[in-house]
């Protein structure tokens, strides 16, 4: 293993000293037009005849200079991120038109987000500026050995042809960049501001270090004891609406695969319902028949099971309501299950069970010494990702119970999880610095586990193989 | 004796198929239940959430009737064309970054390739409602968070992350020969020509699967719809529509219309993913072949 490891280290290190147009050796071996670029980008590739190539990169060099120095541009808001600006807005009594005037102060939540963003940009900036070096020594280096350097024309046809990854790649990447990973650093950096209700923080806030850490992890505290049990009541409901999903839901497949069974696919095609509808309206419609006064109430009192003017609480008394969620997630994940698990069935090779009877194996040996074996073999990696699904399991909780009840100045109801009372705290309550800190949180177990998984699974390590 | 021993096998056996069956019905039936529940109330004549009896009294077209015609304060068919606007031009750019993703990441080597896959798996596993709020106030700053623009911000928060969605498409192509496109260079392709002229073609299974999915997402997505469009009534999609018409000060008077609706949005949702289980299954049966 260990020499493995050394030869491909060695591979890669050969590869990049085989690489000509390392930044290192631009530097070293350039020259002074090569050492100029540094300063004015395109230099290079102006003096080796790519004229277009030259001007572009300038051109955005120019552009860049020119987002940063004006007023209002890129040091501008990187000088007001320290201090996430200070200025209140102000109403100031206008003694001429006899109306308030509104005097606009700073927005800490704008300063903190153009501040970001002009970070990101400086980053790209800086992997463009490399790579204008680079390309400026590439083709400075081709012309003095007399080898053709590719015009602008060229340059585009390569887009379509070597360097098609730069072409196909840009979009969604710019698109993950954008929506995705400047949001994530954003809200990474709200962990360690006050922006929130508490103390009205909402257009004024500052930096604060790790107190929301501290406040969030303290059990002492009231926002603390609630985090304490909403991770404690999430990672119970993620255990048993994965491990009850897949009991349940590998003995209902077993049960449908038995060859006595009629009708295989209508049993199938009827679970599968619950997948192929919206779960905004399977769930709501749960919702309302399970509500104190709906029909599943209406229908128990009918038959006398309750008392006129009884109920059952389903979503209303804390218990009820924890094991109605799980118990309704089973309706929504067992055809989920059946349908993974019955391709895996098909696959146990027969002859193993065939060799088991022979040995007098009965029903509940066979399964318990072949099946369930092979399945837990097999379905690891399915079973930690529904475990890291259920942690995120928005829907079903929002939808059904909405994480009600909830007790008195609480903000997390009983049945939130932690991904239901972050919307909560953000959309509701405005206490956006406590919901970066719990999204920081799960990210951070979820990457975890999901990196230890994927890495350690077949298709991972093989994917190379396949070839 | 054996004759016995047959006999009674053969009567377990009857058995536990009786057991069998009739615990399947029972599964069934809790399965179909509020499906059933729900067309019966979309019918339902006297308006109200609530109703005593499991199958309502009276019957009536007038729900259905009422979404197409009565505009006052939710107009459903508009809140369908919003979405399915917002869904064609969504699926059209995903299924376009997803295929450029794939084979960039299946038959392209290049240096951020192995880096962008695990980067891509870590994005993939944490949902996009946790940064929801922080692509809200990027949408704002754009602008895109007002009037005419909200539906173009909709597009772009279903479709924008949808680089990281390559897995299956990326399985599906690493199955495709590599000769093929090795013949191809032979005869001069361009990398552009085997991506257009090679791959997309042979990936159409997966690419009409990877379509419909894409295309549903607007239609069964409530969150994100529901931050980016807030109040806007003008904007809603349907699902925003239709989880309004139960809050509390519409509920008593809309139930019977968001059965209507649901069963209405339920139909080819339903049918598109039965739809997308057959190209899937075909997909994964019957790959390419050398």
């Amino acid at each position: 293993m260990s020499n493995e490891l050394t030869k491909a280290d060695a591979r890669r290190k050969r590869k990049a000293s085989k690489r000509s147009d390392t930044l290192l050796k631009a530097l070293q071996h350039g020259g002074p037009v090569v050492w100029l670029s540094c300063l004015i980008m395109g230099l290079g590739n102006l003096f080796a005849g790519q004229i277009v190539k030259g001007i572009l990169f300038a051109a955005m060099e120019a552009a860049m200079i020119l987002f940063m120095v004006r007023p209002m541009g890129g040091i501008h808001w990187l000088s007001m991120l320290p201090g996430l600006g200070e200025v209140e807005t102000k109403e100031i009594w206008d003694e001429e038109q006899g109306v308030f005037v509104y005097e606009i102060g700073d927005n800490s939540q704008l300063i903190l987000l153009y501040g970001v963003a002009t970070a990101i940009l400086l980053v790209a900036f800086v992997i463009m500026w490399r790579a204008s070096v680079r390309s400026g020594y590439k083709a400075l280096s081709m012309k003095r050995s007399g080898k053709h350097v590719p015009n602008i024309i060229e340059d585009i046809k390569s887009l379509f042809d070597a360097n098609v990854h730069k072409l196909l790649m840009t979009p969604p990447f710019l698109g993950l960049l954008i929506f995705t990973i400047v949001p994530l650093i954003y809200m990474i950096t709200m962990a360690f501001t006050n922006y929130s209700k508490v103390d009205s923080h909402l257009i004024l806030f500052d930096w604060v270090g790790l107190e929301n850490f501290r406040a969030l992890f303290n059990g002492s505290t009231v926002i603390g004891r609630q985090f304490w049990s909403v991770l404690q009541w999430t990672l119970v409901w993620a255990f048993f609406a994965t491990f009850l999903n897949f009991f349940f839901g590998t003995f209902v497949a077993m049960i449908i695969n038995r060859p006595t069974t009629r009708l295989k696919g209508m049993w199938r095609t009827i679970l599968s319902l619950t997948i192929a509808v919206p779960q905004f309206v399977s769930l709501l419609v749960i919702r309302t028949m399970f509500k104190d006064l709906g029909i599943v109430n209406s229908l128990l009192v009918d038959w006398g099971v309750l008392a006129k003017g009884d109920f059952l609480p389903f979503m209303t008394n804390a218990t009820w309501a924890r094991v109605f969620v799980i118990v309704i997630n089973l309706w929504v994940g067992i055809p989920y299950t059946v349908m993974q698990v019955t391709g895996i069935l098909k696959n146990i090779p027969a002859e193993q069970y065939e060799s088991a009877r022979l040995d007098g194996a009965n029903v509940v040996q066979q399964f318990r010494h072949i099946t369930l074996p092979y399945m837990i073999f097999v379905l690891t990696p399915y079973l930690i990702t529904q475990f890291t699904g259920n942690i995120n399991n928005f829907n079903v909780i929002y939808l059904l119970t909405g994480g009600n009840p909830v007790q008195n100045g609480m903000s997390a109801g009983e049945t939130d999880l932690l991904v239901t009372w972050l919307y909560k705290l953000s959309v509701d309550n405005q206490r956006y610095n406590i919901a970066a800190v719990i999204g920081i949180f799960t990210f951070i177990v979820l990457s975890i586990v999901a990196l230890v998984t994927y890495r350690s699974s077949g298709s991972y390590k093989d994917e190379e193989g396949f070839r | 004796m054996a004759d016995m021993k047959n006999h009674s096998m053969k009567r377990r056996r009857i058995i536990t198929d009786v057991i069998v069956h009739v615990f399947l019905t029972i599964m069934a039936v809790i399965w179909l239940i509020p499906f059933v529940w729900l067309i019966a109330h979309s019918f339902r004549e006297e308006p109200g959430q609530f109703c005593e009896t499991f199958f309502p009294t009276a019957y009536t077209l007038n729900n259905y009737k009422q979404l197409f015609t009565d505009f006052e304060i939710m107009n459903f068919p508009r809140m369908f064309m919003n979405t399915l606007t917002i869904a064609i031009f969504s699926c059209l750019i995903s299924t376009v970054f997803v295929l450029s993703v794939s084979y960039c990441t299946s038959r392209v080597k290049w240096r951020m390739r192995k880096p962008y896959m695990n980067m891509a798996m870590i994005l993939n596993l944490f949902p996009g409602f946790m940064t929801m709020v922080a692509v809200y106030f990027i949408l704002k700053a754009m602008g895109l968070t007002e009037g005419r623009m909200i539906p173009i911000a909709l597009i772009i928060c279903f479709s924008a992350g949808s680089g990281t969605g390559f897995y299956v498409m990326k399985g599906y192509m690493d199955t495709i020969p590599k000769a093929l496109d090795e013949a191809a260079y032979l005869d001069g392709a361009t990398k552009w020509q085997v991506f257009t002229k090679i791959t997309i073609p042979l990936c159409k299974p997966m690419i009409v699967y990877q379509l419909i999915t894409s295309f549903m997402g607007p239609w069964v997505d409530f969150i994100f719809a529901k931050v980016i469009v807030r109040a806007d009534a003008r904007y809603f999609t349907v699902s925003i529509g239709l989880w309004n018409m139960l809050e509390k000060e519409y509920v008593e008077d809309w139930f019977t219309r968001f059965c209507a609706g649901s069963v209405l949005v339920a139909i080819p949702i339903s049918l598109l993913f039965i739809v997308t289980q057959k190209f899937y299954q075909e997909a994964m049966s019957g790959s390419v072949k050398g």
